[in-house]
């Protein structure tokens, strides 16, 4: 149930075709912009405009946990004295930006509290849902959390985050069908309640995945972050095609089956992914009003005057303006379609037919490099990955095509998030960019690095895999393409990744055209904020 | 004949070391390297040669001289003024078929002192405790000496028991490796513990190189890490065995992921087993002693200059250090390897002593015909192109050489620089 005009959206997506009167179109290019003349007849995907949000969101949670869908219980019904209670919650790679607060986590968590608060249950504890990412800080856990949650779980200790390689602190709960390990947080599996608090920011999130993912072990998730999973995966955005989903789908079953009790909470938000400081990127360039033309030109002189680490750091600051287009509570599966549906009703656009060349401009961002580096690895992943995925039907781009990005592409790396990242660039890359081959040759000797797991374990490292995966994440994009080329990248790093080097977007074209022929269709994904294309 | 003489002139040298210093390369107008017009050295006595100099190689331990960096500690195992070249392949002159590589140290048996000091004696030459004693003048080796003349002249002497006859099937650019890589086959060998163990091999250069190539073929380590900072030497020291290469700034992490160490405040707790240091600068020394394990072993195969390092790493966690210089009678259970890379039996020839040892000579012969080693060889000048050649062997690295050569037979050739044929395509292949 929902509380408001759940997931209403604005205007919807558009597919605008470039004639001479159409202005220079807006690339993300990492922390600043570039604009680009896309040639006549070219075709510019925007997404559409966010969705109205829940006028009254703490009621829309409530009435959510109270009228639960599928088979389950109110969360009041499920709640008793002297039960142990785990609640999960997703990391800091949602959303994206980091919205300002109070965080939709706190807003659903504060009311579950609240809940079990009034039945009396006493033995609560809050468990970050990471998978393979890293630890959050803090400042992190304080911003997802608000303050009141913080320091009434994390000085007695309450306040957990999920440690896949705590191994005496997981349980495997058996094999699916398919010979699949499922592996668990020990203390979430073994609870009375597990509830789960999600953001549904795209359609890949959410279901099953929350805790057949976020709080797996690698034992268990290799079985579908590999590379045959994401190339079966057409996309991994897309539900009903995805392996990546089935994969988790069959795990939450067994999850389900082994007699693990999930309530399960999921929201949306309405997709305005920047303040208003940033207006114009919520708007399309031709509607830039003069105060849009203003703030754009003011943004783009000054990032690309400061220096590289003062623009990122500036941007990194960024806070989304969110707000709350739906919450669903209850049975997992079914919250899940039903979030899935204001998902797609929110960002779908409908693009007739495939073009030969995609383009796409790479913001600052991407989901494991908050508060942290781009690095060369995460914008492949992010380009091919998250972006290039971001279809229903068929890819944007035929097959065989080229996928042109812009981005800075700077050969930079955090030592502390991404120290097997490093690792990754300099031993891994420069042998294979083919993701079989790699998994088949170097994953386990980095899934087990002791120091990787250490770092993991004790700092705030991603998990010495995780850069496998990010690359496994591009698999079905380099399977699929023709070429990739980078505008605007570092070109040693650019080559570094396997992908061409082009100073501009028309020598990007040129390059193409070696490809794809010299007359060849095109179609831009302007995004973020976020759309998923209906392609057909 | 023309030689390429170096005199004792203090303000050559600090000229010399004033260009080095400054970027400049060696040679210019101060040089303390000149070409001259001499008279081929005169055998000093019975068991003495004179030898047509073929080719004769440009080491780093030359080029420290020409550039004045040469540490003070030479000064009274040198005589002046020496024609340089200790890396030579040349012909008998009583029998120019017979072509020889020059084994340059001048111990007892050249010095004619009998009996031998206890070094010569168990074979250890590179050990002679009589380098400034006996019937020649002071100096280490051929080529410091100024007695015998040296490579970087039409002809020099050397006695007989410097001389290695060079087997029919290695070609003239083969065998002019000889000499250094017999110092790289010693030094592979200094360390025992190297075997099925984890190395590092800091420098790529021709001492790394041969390092690397001998720890592949007579030592097999575990594992065989290769710093190097150039493109082209990284992909040599692969097709030499390395297992791993990588950028002198990558050598501590590529170690930590071999060993699978963990570190603490940027140091690795564990490391390698055995370092060769092939550079022998306080640079490459900070980097072996960064990714050595404790109670590891650093190689100094590479000839140091005076450099301040911080010990401090070798005393707490009980480093050893050990130098390998030149060459003698190695350890012969470390043998060859049968032509399909699978442990062998000794190499053929006479170049062992009877007792289970054998002369590194003869596995250097053995190592640059199996490890086709004369693809080190990138370039060859006549003598009267020697500040291009030093200019040239200065900046191998940045040039994508490796080893310089001057062929003193040579004529003047255009700019360009002469590469032999089989150098040429060599280079061409790296």
């Amino acid at each position: 149930m929902t509380a408001g005009r759940s997931g209403t959206v604005g205007r919807p997506g558009l597919v605008l075709e470039v004639d001479r009167s159409t202005p220079p179109t807006m690339f993300w290019h990492g922390d600043g912009f570039r604009m680009e003349r896309l040639p006549v007849g070219s075709r510019v995907v925007y997404p559409p405009e966010p969705a109205v949000p829940l006028s009254d969101p703490t009621a829309a949670i409530r009435e959510a946990l109270e009228n639960p869908l599928g088979d389950s219980k109110p969360l009041s019904a499920l709640l008793r004295a002297g039960m142990r209670l785990t609640i999960a919650f997703d990391d800091v790679s949602l959303p994206l930006p980091p919205m300002q607060a109070p965080d939709v986590r706190q807003q659903v968590i504060e009311a579950v509290l609240d809940e079990a608060a009034r039945a009396g249950v006493d033995d609560v504890v809050l468990v970050a849902a990471l998978a393979l990412h890293r630890r959050l800080t803090e400042a992190e856990l304080r911003h997802v959390l608000g303050d009141r949650i913080y320091d009434a779980f994390a000085p007695t200790g309450r306040l957990t985050q999920h440690d896949a390689e705590d191994h005496d602190n997981l349980i495997h709960l058996g094999q699916t069908d398919r010979g699949e390990d499922v592996e668990l947080n020990k203390r979430a599996a073994t609870s009375d309640l597990l509830v789960y608090v999600n953001i549904n920011l795209v359609s890949m999130d959410g279901g099953h995945k929350s805790v057949a993912t976020g709080l797996a072990s690698y034992r268990s998730l290799r079985h579908h972050h590999n590379t045959h999973t994401m190339v079966h995966s057409r996309s991994f955005m897309d539900p009903a095609s995805s392996e990546l989903h089935s994969s988790n789908w069959r795990m939450g079953r067994l999850i389900r089956d082994a007699g693990v009790k999930i309530f399960q909470i999921e929201t949306t938000l309405d997709g305005r992914s920047f303040p208003d400081a940033y207006g114009f990127l919520n708007r399309r360039e031709w509607e830039w009003k003069a105060r849009d033309r203003a703030t754009f030109l003011g943004a783009k002189t000054a990032l690309d005057r400061l220096p590289p680490r003062l623009a990122q750091t500036m941007m990194q600051r960024t806070r989304s303006p969110y707000r709350l287009t739906s919450v669903q509570a209850g049975e997992v599966e079914a919250v899940h379609d039903r979030t899935i549906d204001v998902v797609l009703n929110q960002q779908r656009v409908v693009v007739e037919g495939q073009a030969d060349i995609l383009t796409m401009g790479l913001t600052y961002l991407g989901p494991y490099n908050v508060n942290s580096i781009m690095n060369p690895v995460l914008v492949a992943c992010l380009g091919l990955g998250y972006f290039f995925n971001s279809y229903i039907g068929k890819p944007l781009v035929r097959q065989g095509g080229v996928v042109i990005m812009s981005h800075p592409t700077p050969w930079a790396f955090d030592p502390v998030h991404h120290p097997s990242y490093i690792d990754f660039f300099e031993r891994v890359l420069t042998e294979t960019t083919d993701p079989a081959e790699m998994e088949a040759k170097f994953e386990e000797s980095f899934a087990t690095d002791p120091w990787y797991i250490h770092l993991y374990r004790t700092g705030n490292a991603y998990h010495g895999v995780h850069p496998f995966y990010m690359w496994y994440w591009t698999a079905h994009a380099l399977d699929h393409l023709g070429a990739v080329i980078v505008v605007g990248g570092e070109r040693r790093a650019v080559r570094r990744l396997g992908f061409r080097s082009a100073s501009t977007m028309q020598d990007a074209l040129e390059i193409a055209s070696d490809v794809v022929g010299r007359d060849p269709t095109l179609t831009h994904l302007h995004t973020p904020p976020l759309l998923m294309a209906d392609v057909r | 004949m023309k030689a390429l003489v170096v005199e004792r002139s203090l303000p050559r040298f600090a000229a010399a070391r004033l260009r080095s210093t400054l970027g400049m390369g060696p040679g210019g107008a101060v040089s303390p390297v000149r070409l001259a017009d001499v008279d081929a050295p005169r055998p000093p006595g019975p068991g003495w040669h004179l030898v047509r100099t073929i080719l004769s190689g440009i080491c780093g331990s030359d080029l420290a001289t020409v550039e004045g960096r040469s540490s003070r500690w030479f000064e009274p195992i040198v005589s002046f003024p020496f024609v340089p070249g200790h890396e030579v392949v040349g012909h008998v002159d009583s029998d120019p078929s017979d072509r020889v590589v020059l084994e340059a140290v001048l111990s007892c048996a050249s010095r004619g002192i009998d009996p031998p000091c206890a070094a010569c004696a168990s074979g250890r030459v590179g050990n002679c405790e009589s380098i400034s004693l006996g019937a020649l003048s002071p100096g280490l080796q051929t080529g410091f000496c100024c007695d015998t003349g040296g490579g970087w002249a039409g002809a020099l002497v050397a006695h007989e028991s410097q001389l290695h006859r060079v087997p029919d099937e290695l070609s003239d650019t083969e065998a002019v490796l000889a000499e250094p890589v017999a110092c790289g086959v010693h030094a592979a060998l200094a360390a025992p513990e190297a075997e099925a163990a984890t190395v590092a091999v800091v420098g790529a250069g021709t001492v790394g190189l041969a390092v690397t190539a001998a720890l592949h073929r007579f030592v097999r380590p575990a594992s065989l890490v290769v710093s190097a900072r150039h493109t082209h030497q990284q992909k040599l020291a692969v097709h030499l065995g390395a297992d791993v290469t990588v950028g002198s700034e990558g050598t501590v992490a590529a170690v930590r992921r071999v060993t699978r160490t963990m570190t603490v405040g940027g140091r690795l707790t564990g490391g390698a087993d055995v370092v060769y240091d092939c550079v022998g600068s306080a640079q490459s020394l900070h980097e072996s002693l960064a990714v050595v394990r404790p109670r590891g072993t650093i190689v100094l195969a590479g000839m140091p200059s005076p450099a301040r390092v911080d010990l401090t790493p070798l005393w707490q966690r009980e480093v050893k250090l050990a130098g390998a210089y030149a060459y003698g009678l190695e350890d012969r259970t470390r043998g060859a390897r049968s032509g399909d890379g699978r442990p062998g039996g000794v190499g053929s020839g006479d170049g062992g002593s009877g007792d289970g040892r054998r002369s590194s000579f003869d596995m250097a012969f053995e190592l640059v015909a199996a490890a086709g080693l004369g693809r080190l060889v990138s370039a060859s000048y006549p003598l009267d192109r020697h500040e291009e050649a030093l200019a040239h062997a200065s900046s191998a690295g940045r040039r994508g050489a490796v080893k310089i050569v001057f062929e003193p037979g040579a004529r003047r050739t255009p700019p360009s620089g002469r590469q032999s044929r089989s150098a040429q395509s060599r280079a061409r292949e790296a």
